[in-house]
């Protein structure tokens, strides 16, 4: 009981402190391109809209923007848009190089061309190492605009690795980042005005002893004092005095008590709060080596981050997807073939436990709200053995939604709702202000 | 007008009884024991020690900072190879089709990573696009049955398939005699293809259809088939005992033809006639706008009338009790030749074929008859089946299977039938569990469930539809078609022998055809597959009629059907649309035997059968049912280890049914004995009463029709400036909504009261089943109830009779009530007396017009449901969940199978919280994240609650009220002042859902 309140009340600390670190932070961590990815949608079927203008309107920005998404979100593991071979050949040109039928065949289903014995497909094939690209159900539209996007170039001009996101902080102008932002916002405003405010109070403390003494030694010397003025002037500090009287000793034992209170109050409070929690997994999956190092998007692992309530834990299949070539020898790796023998999925530990009382959607928060993995899961790039960085209670929730702006740039679900927000009210337009707090919103 | 209309609820309270009068104003009745041990008796002494309870709470606190400081370690599990169209957390729709005697529905699966949790309409299918019948909605639940068969038996030990196959194989091959397949109705093509090409390798062979509840009156009558019946287009509908809304043929498609011609508008203010002249009280007889209760020996001075009438051939006046309204009915009949439509329950062939002729002589054929599409969806053929069972008691039936047939349970010939089976060498069952007949045959070869197969179906000409499996089978199952497969040495299989047989009806290309009618699940152009035995010789119009020896007996469907669905505690505590009665058959009695017999309701009662078998069932005291009969409801008393859900619940009634010149009639005679026992019936009629305010409003079209905005009473208070609205005085302040506005419009007159919506509101909430003893106590959890209000109109019935009559008369309200139906939950008040009350805030209201429940914060005080005036808050008083007490109950909560079926998004609440109605909350959420992820507004259909959508017959419309263009919006601007009201609107709760004047097109 005990060493879980020490505990509790150390990971208390440590948040503090990392809360802090986060405020002052905050306007150093630029917007990623996640956010801009999310709001476009990047799932097969939301591109059809802007992909429908056909191949007339090849040029039209909304395309090219589509095709990068989609571009983004599935071909950037293993392809550069520009000629840097990754895991296959960089796409720079591609379109000079194959013709659009025979790219439609191949992306649709490359093995199948290569089967069908098409002298391209099969060169293609032996000279990177028969690594066989996956199929993407992409309708005809979504490939044109990726295959738009290629041509356009926009891709090109970065380097080798993948233009993400994860952890990566591209330098890009502040204010996009809504999540983040409102937290910092007021932050560092707030800690210069304590700091100020205790300088000026010091100040005032050393001007007031000042004064005491410079007007002491005025009366004594300057001044006959009689006896009963020379005890009230030259009266000597008696701490005996002090700790003996009733009303500070009633406060102390006033403060003695807030305080074990306030440690007992803190401890339940922290019950069923696994903030920090790092289990050891079945497998040293490292997220530093692959979001991190590699730059891998999270999307690729955790395909349903935006259009699902679930994240989705990667199968078996994405990983091999890779595996199936990279580092083949380690044991770790040598976990996943066992488990594709043995035909038994791989039981990871669940790090991030919510109640079931509690409903949470990852679309909700990732797509539309455009927040980034990172504001609830902390520096997941960063992490060797992922743990629960944020506490994950409703204290947190609702402040979050208390001070988060809502993401309705572009968003025609809430056009007429901002309207009616700035004509009733000069504050931003919070999660909360349109009854993000309400109980009905997650409790179901 | 409203206050000559008394509305009661049952019997006690029409008479005010004391007891009744006692707990009528308490919301939970304090007679109650509180101890757990209530029902079964035994009344608990409990009282804890001190002791105790410090050792409890010791121990508990103890457990409590143990089990605080680590949390259990939980998994997550992804697939191993995820298939490509399955994403976690995204539901996946798969259509199909669901066909269980004659309850026809093309359906949409809900499927959440593989497992299906909800059944949903098809609105692609013109058949039955508005919704689904309870039965469909409760039919997932026997895919998580686990009482299902897990492999299959032989000689009723643990086999498997390959070894059956081997045996089976060897033996048919030496068969000797006649090979017999017998089935309940098939209307699937290629299943019946199927058959028959099994068959033809047999020197004598022979399919038997036969129906637990038998149309072959109608079948023999018309050549086979089902005249293809549009209620739709019939300006007066008669009908003589059929219960076309409820069991009858085809109940979802006709409820969705007949509810067209009774929505009214001030545009349109037209409404369809019906007449139903009937002997138990039906929910078809509760729609009609007149109502004549006759016994079943009556039906054929009633046709014989009309016959006479409408064909011309004398027109003698029925000698019936009530012969003006057959007059008045005969009268409307002439007067809308070619718009009217006459229908008949009996299963007599004589009787149908004068029906058919009365029809015919109506000009029917061409309007309100589709000749050319007939219903396939009862092909029964009662005098085959007797015979077959002849043969078997005779010898010389060498094989005999049964697919979807438990004869030996549902056939009045039950005897016979199992002793028939013991002369057959070779006894096959494709039952998914071990039911009456499986019991006594040699094989059990376990069928898999509808959502596990594929299947074709073809209800009515020219309307296919398929379903495909929505999950692999569960257990070691096969589908029927696999296994005829195997046997007959082919090497496709079912779903290649589907493909293959559609082919015939395809157009362009056979893959993409295909790939599009799965999708759609269904096909209607018209093109038909199904093999019909129409070669039937159509019998002449000649009644047969049954001279009436003591008590007349009818049969009719409860909730469970026939009985194949017993082991469904959904429907086992679905209240029966008229009795409310949960949990069980019993004898349903007019009141005037029951004077007679002096017998209260709950008194046990031993009832002699025809074939001279007793059974013992409580009586139950039913306005409306014909005075001299009783009605018993069929489904019930199964003693099988294979429903444990079933057993102890009613009695066996099919030996009350009785064979005629080979016809299975739904009718006999029986005696009636009291015994000195009582059991009670578990009825929710009377939890919830109406201290006689204004709840529920009807007029008549002819008034409706001079002046649409007297139909409906508005509450005004005085004020000293005059009457006014109760909504212009309030001491709150309203609420500003700038998003949403959510809210119901209830069509009382669309409501025929058949409770698919209660169903799927449970399917949809996770609602648990409380089980009889529960319902007793007046615990049921169901979110969503149709209320049921008795009416007589005293003034209608009196204004021809002496005033000594007219007071003799208004003491029998309870003759021939009219019934009015009320789907009622949550009204989502914007100015809520529930949220007023809540000392911990549990319960709010929302920006969008919800009334929320937060459960994680109900400290269960239940202030709110004593505060509620509509009595729609449930309270858990046990933990459902997981419970011993609840494992043959509330089976969707004990065992990992049985929570298969629960809605992830919503959560299993529990004890000891408050919870009800929340407007589908998980929907509306939904549906505006999925328009926020697409960058626009909400559309007006996209969030729909679970009720509206599986109501079969459009009466719940919800949506947006802020919307404009909405259809609740549009509907309520057009009604407001006419047929629009709130429940208790002088209460000023100012409710979101607004209901609908009921209507009737009174005579």
């Amino acid at each position: 009981m005990i060493s879980c309140i020490l505990r509790t009340k150390h990971k208390i600390v440590v948040a503090f402190l990392l809360a802090l670190t986060v405020s002052f932070g905050a306007n150093a961590q630029g917007a990623s391109e996640q956010a801009d990815v999310a709001a476009k949608g990047v799932e097969p079927g939301a591109t059809q809209g802007a992909a429908a203008a056909g191949d007339a309107a090849a040029a039209d920005p909304a395309v090219i923007d589509a095709g990068a998404a989609l571009f983004k979100n599935n071909c950037a593991v293993c392809h550069s848009a520009g000629s840097d071979v990754i895991v296959g050949p960089g796409l720079q040109g591609v379109t000079d190089r194959h013709s659009d039928a025979w790219l439609h065949k191949w992306i649709h289903n490359s093995q199948a061309l290569i089967q069908s014995g098409d002298a391209e497909a099969v060169a293609i094939y032996e000279k990177f190492n028969k690594q066989a690209m996956p199929s993407f159900p992409f309708t005809d539209d979504e490939i044109s605009s990726i295959l738009a996007y290629l041509e356009s170039g926009q891709g090109a001009s970065t380097s080798a690795a993948v233009p993400t996101t994860v952890g990566g902080v591209p330098g890009t102008e502040p204010g996009e980042n809504i999540g983040t932002d409102a937290i910092g916002a007021i932050g560092p405003y707030l800690d210069i005005v304590l700091v100020v405010l205790i300088v000026v109070l010091i100040v005032l403390v050393v001007t007031l002893l000042l004064i005491t003494s410079l007007l002491k030694n005025y009366l004594n010397k300057n001044r006959q004092l009689n006896e009963y003025d020379n005890e009230v002037v030259n009266q000597r500090f008696d701490f005996s005095k002090i700790y003996k009287s009733t009303p500070v000793r009633v406060l102390v034992g006033l403060i003695f008590i807030v305080v074990l209170l306030d440690l007992g109050w803190d401890s339940l409070m922290g019950i069923g709060v696994s903030q920090g929690y790092k289990p050891t997994q079945p497998i040293a999956f490292s997220h530093k080596i692959h979001a991190g190092d590699n730059q891998i998007n999270c999307n690729y692992c955790h395909t349903t981050v935006y259009k699902s309530k679930s994240a989705s834990i990667p199968s078996v299949n994405i990983c091999m997807n890779c595996h199936s070539q990279i580092k083949t020898e380690s044991p770790e790796i040598q976990k996943i073939y066992r488990a594709v023998e043995r035909n038994e999925p791989i039981q990871w530990v669940r790090i991030h436990n919510l109640p079931d009382l509690a409903y949470f959607n990852h679309s909700q928060h990732t797509q539309v709200g455009g927040i980034e993995c990172q504001t609830c899961h902390g520096p997941i790039q960063e992490m060797d053995v992922v743990y629960q960085y944020s506490p994950l209670t409703m204290g947190w929730c609702i402040n979050c939604h208390r001070e988060t702006p809502l993401n309705t740039k572009g968003n025609a679900y809430y056009d007429n709702l901002v309207k009616l927000h700035d004509m009733g009210s000069s504050g931003a337009f919070t999660v909360a202000s349109n009854g993000g707090t309400e109980c009905a919103k997650c409790h179901y | 007008m409203q206050d000559r209309i008394k509305y009661w609820k049952g019997i006690e309270e029409l008479e005010n009884a004391p007891e009744f009068e006692k707990h009528a104003h308490n919301e939970f009745p304090e007679f109650l024991p509180v101890s757990e041990s209530n029902a079964e008796g035994t009344p608990a002494t409990g009282k804890t020690h001190r002791r105790d309870f410090l050792k409890l709470l010791g121990f508990s606190m103890a457990a409590v900072s143990l089990a605080s400081c680590e949390a259990p370690v939980r998994k997550a599990i992804p697939y191993l190879n995820k298939p490509v169209d399955v994403e976690p957390g995204v539901p996946n729709w798969y259509a199909s089709t669901f066909f269980q005697n004659g309850d026809y529905n093309s359906i949409l699966v809900k499927t959440q990573v593989g497992r299906p949790i909800k059944i949903e309409p098809n609105n692609l299918s013109s058949l039955t696009s508005y919704g689904t019948s309870p039965r469909a909605q409760a039919s997932l639940l026997g895919l998580y049955d686990n009482n299902r068969l897990r492999y299959p038996l032989i000689k009723n030990n643990e086999a498997d398939w390959t070894k059956v196959d081997k045996e089976i194989m060897s033996r048919l091959g030496k068969v000797n005699g006649k090979v017999a397949f017998v089935s309940s109705t098939i209307i699937s093509p290629s299943t019946k293809q199927l058959i028959n090409e099994f068959g033809s390798r047999f020197a004598n062979f022979e399919h038997v259809m036969y129906d637990a509840n038998s149309s072959w009156g109608l079948l023999s009558a018309n050549g086979g088939v089902i005249p293809g019946y549009d209620f739709s287009k019939a300006n007066v509908i008669v009908s003589i005992g059929a219960d076309f809304l409820g069991s009858w043929v085809a109940p979802i498609p006709f409820a969705k033809q007949y509810i067209q011609t009774r929505k009214v508008s001030s545009e349109n203010p037209t409404m369809s006639r019906h007449y139903q002249f009937e002997t138990r009280f039906s929910m078809t007889g509760a729609n009609a706008d007149v109502r004549v209760p006759i016994k079943p020996s009556e039906e054929a001075a009633v046709i014989t009338a009309i016959y006479n009438a409408v064909t011309g051939g004398g027109s003698s006046a029925a000698s019936i009790s009530n012969a003006a309204a057959v007059t008045a009915a005969i009268k409307e009949l002439q007067a809308n030749r070619g718009k009217a439509l006459v229908v008949a329950g009996s299963n007599d062939p004589g009787t149908q074929a004068m029906v058919t002729a009365i029809n015919r002589a109506l000009g029917a054929e061409g309007t309100t008859i589709d000749v050319a599409a007939p219903y396939y969806t009862k092909q029964g053929n009662d005098p085959q089946m007797i015979r077959l069972i002849n043969e078997m008691n005779a010898g010389s039936v060498g094989a005999v299977l049964f697919y979807n047939a438990n004869p030996v349970y549902d056939h009045p010939l039950s005897e016979k039938v199992a002793s028939g089976i013991k002369k057959v060498n070779f006894t096959l069952s494709f039952a998914d569990r071990v039911d009456e007949t499986a019991a006594l045959v040699e094989y059990v070869l376990p069928d898999n469930h509808y959502l596990e197969s594929w299947n074709d179906f073809e209800p009515k000409k020219g309307y296919l539809s398929l379903s495909q499996p929505a999950i692999n089978p569960i257990f070691t199952t096969r589908q029927m078609q696999e296994s005829l497969l195997i046997w007959s040495g082919s090497n496709t299989d079912f779903y290649e022998y589907i493909r293959n047989n559609w082919r015939k009806v395809a157009t362009g290309d056979f893959n993409e055809f295909w790939e599009h009618t799965v999708h759609d699940g269904v096909l209607e152009n018209g093109t038909s597959m199904l093999l019909v035995n129409t070669n039937v010789a159509p019998a002449a119009p000649v009644i047969k009629v049954i001279k009436p020896t003591g008590i007349e007996a009818v049969l009719y469907e409860k909730a469970v059907g026939t009985g194949d669905m017993s082991n469904n505690p959904w429907l086992q505590e679905m209240p029966d649309p008229i009795s409310k009665a949960t949990w069980g058959n019993y004898v349903a009695m007019p009141r005037s035997m029951a004077e007679e017999m002096q017998v209260v309701q709950g008194d046990v009662l031993k009832v002699t059968m025809p074939n001279g078998g007793v059974i013992e069932l409580p009586a139950l005291v039913q306005p409306g049912q014909a005075p001299g009969t009783v009605a018993i409801a069929v489904g019930y008393g199964r003693k099988l280890e294979s429903m444990p859900v079933a057993i102890g619940v009613g009695a066996n009634a099919y030996p009350v049914a009785t064979v005629v010149d080979n016809t299975v009639f739904f009718t006999g005679p029986v005696k009636l004995e009291k015994t000195d026992a009582v059991i009670e019936i578990a009825q929710t009629q009377t939890h919830h009463t109406i201290m006689g305010r204004l709840i529920v409003q009807e007029s008549t079209l002819a008034k409706y029709k001079e002046e649409p905005k007297s139909v409906t009473e508005y509450v005004r208070i005085a004020t000293h400036e005059g009457p006014a609205k109760p909504a212009t005085i309030s001491l709150w302040d309203d609420y500003e909504y700038k998003d949403h506005h959510w809210g119901m419009v209830v069509d009382l007159n669309s409501c025929i009261g058949c409770n698919a919506c209660v169903i799927s509101c449970q399917a949809e909430n996770n609602i648990p089943v409380v089980g009889k003893a529960e319902v007793l106590n007046r615990r049921e959890m169901h979110w969503m109830r149709i209320d049921r209000y008795y009416s007589s109109n005293v003034d209608m019935e009196t204004k021809d009779l002496g005033v000594v009559e007219r007071y003799d008369k208004m003491e029998d309200p309870a003759d021939n009530p009219s019934v009015i139906y009320q789907p009622m939950f949550c009204q989502h008040c914007n100015h809520a007396p529930c949220e007023t009350v809540c000392p911990v805030a549990a319960t709010m209201h929302s920006s969008e017009g919800l009334n929320q429940m937060a459960y994680n914060r109900c400290v269960g005080t239940r202030y709110c449901a004593n505060n509620c005036p509509y009595k729609v808050r449930r309270f858990n008083w046990f933990a459902y969940p997981n419970n011993e007490k609840f494992v043959n109950i509330n089976t969707t909560m004990q065992t990992d199978l049985g929570k298969m079926v629960l809605n992830p998004d919503v959560v299993v609440r529990a004890r000891g919280v408050m919870e009800k109605c929340s407007f589908c909350v998980q929907r509306i959420q939904l549906g505006k994240l999925e328009a926020k992820r697409e960058n626009r507004r909400t559309k007006d259909g996209e969030v729909v609650t679970a009720c509206a959508q599986s109501c079969p017959t459009n009466a719940l419309i919800f949506g947006d009220m802020l919307d404009p263009e909405s259809q609740i919006s549009k509907t309520l601007a057009r009604e407001q002042g006419e047929r629009a009201f709130h429940v208790l609107e002088e209460l000023n709760v100012q409710p979101n859902v607004t209901y609908l004047t009921k209507i009737r097109n009174l005579a």
